[in-house]
């Protein structure tokens, strides 16, 4: 019963128009970015390598496809949960909401069974998402821009060789689609808890702003709490591009991630098998 | 188990915070009925059925379908229900069929092209077969309703409110689709409904909860014949059978309601006998009506 049960939530999420919005903002801001930096790239990647100028010789194509798609991840990084957000929020709220859960759940399907298959359409969804992104930036950008070295700012300047670029852009974008399943696990949870959809977009969003902010403002107070929020792991992607990326960062990083992803999802079968359908 | 009952319901309690809306309640259903299931708004027919269905939790008692419990048998037993709980909603984005085929796929049953249609068929809807659920009116995504509760072939049917909101053709045709299911398709069906004469037209025994709790429960017409009724009786010199009458039957409560029209509390088996003693002291008995039988019955018990 899985296999038909993922196949028709699979159907019922890329049956709604809405669920398109995601892949259409990003295609848009993508799109605008690129025709900028297509305008003004030259210019910015001048003032950036200005000071360098007189200690070394600038050669090659450094503003390339891969220099706009790591100024695209950074830039789009802070929308992607919305975007993920927006249909695992509505995964069982908006089913409670509009009544066809009842009907659903007046099936021979086991409860585990609905939600687990709820929860891999969202999870399907979030990798789209992030695959898109992958694509359109890093593909589409690299067939108008070109390859080259990619040149990055992160605590000091990095540039690597073409070669080891494409595999560093792997890496991230996988690692991004993991932190984008916690964000979209957290929404996951709080779906089971409200019959409106509304709530858990709002309260993941709530929590996601919220945790941020206190990771990356620089306040000697915060720094106690950061280690326990998860929003200090999922951007890990970042360490990608460090000069020296810091494998055991990394590994840490990916098991918080996971271990989120699990207790979000477990708890929401605990709650979804207890809940009572009055909607 | 009691013998040849497809539900039966023992001590089935449920309180919601502090509001007890399902208390100690007992009920069967036997194999053919068509079951009536009354109550007053509130009265906690709705909790009842998503009880039945394992929609919500009882925090006591045992329901126990096609002889078995539904608490270590969910799944079994509902690959052999069909159930419209309140009003039924659909993906309305997704056409008639469309919605049919993932229902039918869910229930654990092979289900073909045919049986949609026939479903469909059945229904009245299978013109619109194609047409998105969005364009529907509230009568066709009831008789939907209908449709996808039947489309798997069970045999117990579980329908809340079926009629509900539909103007006087619609009922008609939904209650008959409710007969034409039980008569020639052999469907066991539990109704609920606020619309009395409804019920009272179709089903063959029915229980009236109040307030969570079993007023009283039976066989319609048995239960009908014991009621007491106004008897609405028209009938020449009026004032004169009035007299006749409250001499003859000082028991029952007797009252002149116009220049032409007597009203008396009776029970059915009652009326005939009144009938006989006018006719027999010479008054024309122009007709003789019980006012609205079974919802006096229900005013009376809830």
């Amino acid at each position: 019963m899985m296999m038909p049960l993922m196949l028709i939530e699979l159907k019922k999420v890329f049956g709604r128009k809405r669920s398109y919005i995601g892949f259409l903002a990003l295609l848009l801001l993508v799109s605008i970015l690129q025709i900028a930096m297509w305008v003004e790239g030259k210019t910015l990647i001048d003032m950036v390598t200005q000071s360098l100028k007189d200690s070394f010789v600038m050669e090659g194509n450094l503003l390339n496809g891969y220099f706009i798609s790591f100024m695209l991840m950074n830039a789009l990084w802070v929308l992607l949960p919305f975007l993920v957000t927006f249909v695992a929020g509505d995964s069982v709220a908006g089913e409670a909401h509009s009544g066809t859960l009842r009907i659903m759940l007046t099936r021979p399907i086991s409860r585990t069974a609905l939600i687990t298959a709820k929860f891999t359409a969202s999870v399907f969804y979030t990798f789209l998402i992030v695959l898109f992104l992958m694509v359109i930036s890093l593909g589409v950008s690299s067939v108008i821009f070109g390859t080259g070295d990619l040149m990055v700012y992160r605590t000091s300047l990095s540039i690597f060789p073409e070669e080891e670029v494409l595999p560093k852009f792997i890496m991230a974008f996988g690692f991004s689609f993991l932190g984008m399943t916690v964000v979209a696990s957290l929404a996951f949870l709080f779906s089971t808890l409200t019959n409106n959809a509304i709530g858990p977009i709002i309260s993941t969003m709530a929590i996601v702003i919220g945790f941020t902010i206190i990771t990356n403002l620089n306040i000697e107070a915060f720094q106690v709490v950061r280690k326990f929020l998860f929003t200090t792991y999922i951007s890990s992607w970042m360490l990608f591009f460090d000069f020296e990326p810091d494998w055991q960062q990394i590994g840490i990083s990916i098991l918080v991630c996971l271990g989120h992803i699990l207790v979000f999802f477990f708890s929401a079968v605990w709650i979804f098998n207890r809940k009572d359908i009055l909607t | 188990m009691i013998e040849g009952s497809f539900i039966e319901v023992k001590s089935l309690r449920k309180k919601y915070g502090g509001i007890l809306a399902v208390n100690n309640l007992d009920f069967t259903v036997f194999k053919g009925d068509i079951f009536g299931f009354l109550g007053p708004n509130g009265a906690g027919k709705s909790t009842t059925i998503r009880m039945i269905l394992s929609l919500v939790k009882p925090d006591h008692g045992q329901i126990n379908i096609f002889g078995l419990a539904l608490s270590r048998n969910r799944n079994r037993i509902l690959s052999g229900i069909g159930a419209m709980v309140e009003e039924p909603r659909f993906y309305e984005y997704l056409s008639a069929y469309k919605n049919l085929e993932i229902l039918s796929r869910l229930s654990g049953k092979q289900t073909n092209r045919k049986q949609i249609m026939d479903a469909l068929a059945l229904t009245g809807i299978e013109e619109r077969w194609n047409s998105k659920v969005k364009t529907f009116s509230h009568g066709m995504k009831q008789r939907l309703g209908i449709a996808q509760a039947i489309v798997h072939d069970p045999e117990l049917l579980i329908l809340d409110e079926p009629a509900n909101g539909l103007d006087p053709r619609g009922m008609k045709d939904m209650r008959e689709i409710i007969l034409r299911l039980n008569h020639e398709f052999g469907k066991t069906i539990l109704i609920s409904s606020h619309i009395l004469k409804e019920v009272e037209q179709m089903a063959n025994r029915m229980i009236i909860i109040n307030k969570g709790e079993k007023v009283v429960e039976g066989n319609v017409q048995e239960l009908l014949d014991a009621a007491v009724l106004d008897l609405r009786i028209e009938v020449s010199e009026p004032l004169r059978a009035f007299e006749l009458l409250k001499k003859n039957f000082s028991a029952i409560v007797t009252r002149l309601e116009s220049d032409d029209m007597l009203i008396m509390k009776v029970s059915k088996p009652e009326i005939p006998i009144i009938n006989k003693t006018l006719v027999d002291q010479g008054f024309k008995v122009y007709a003789i009506n019980p006012v609205n039988s079974l919802e006096q019955y229900f005013l009376e018990k809830t």
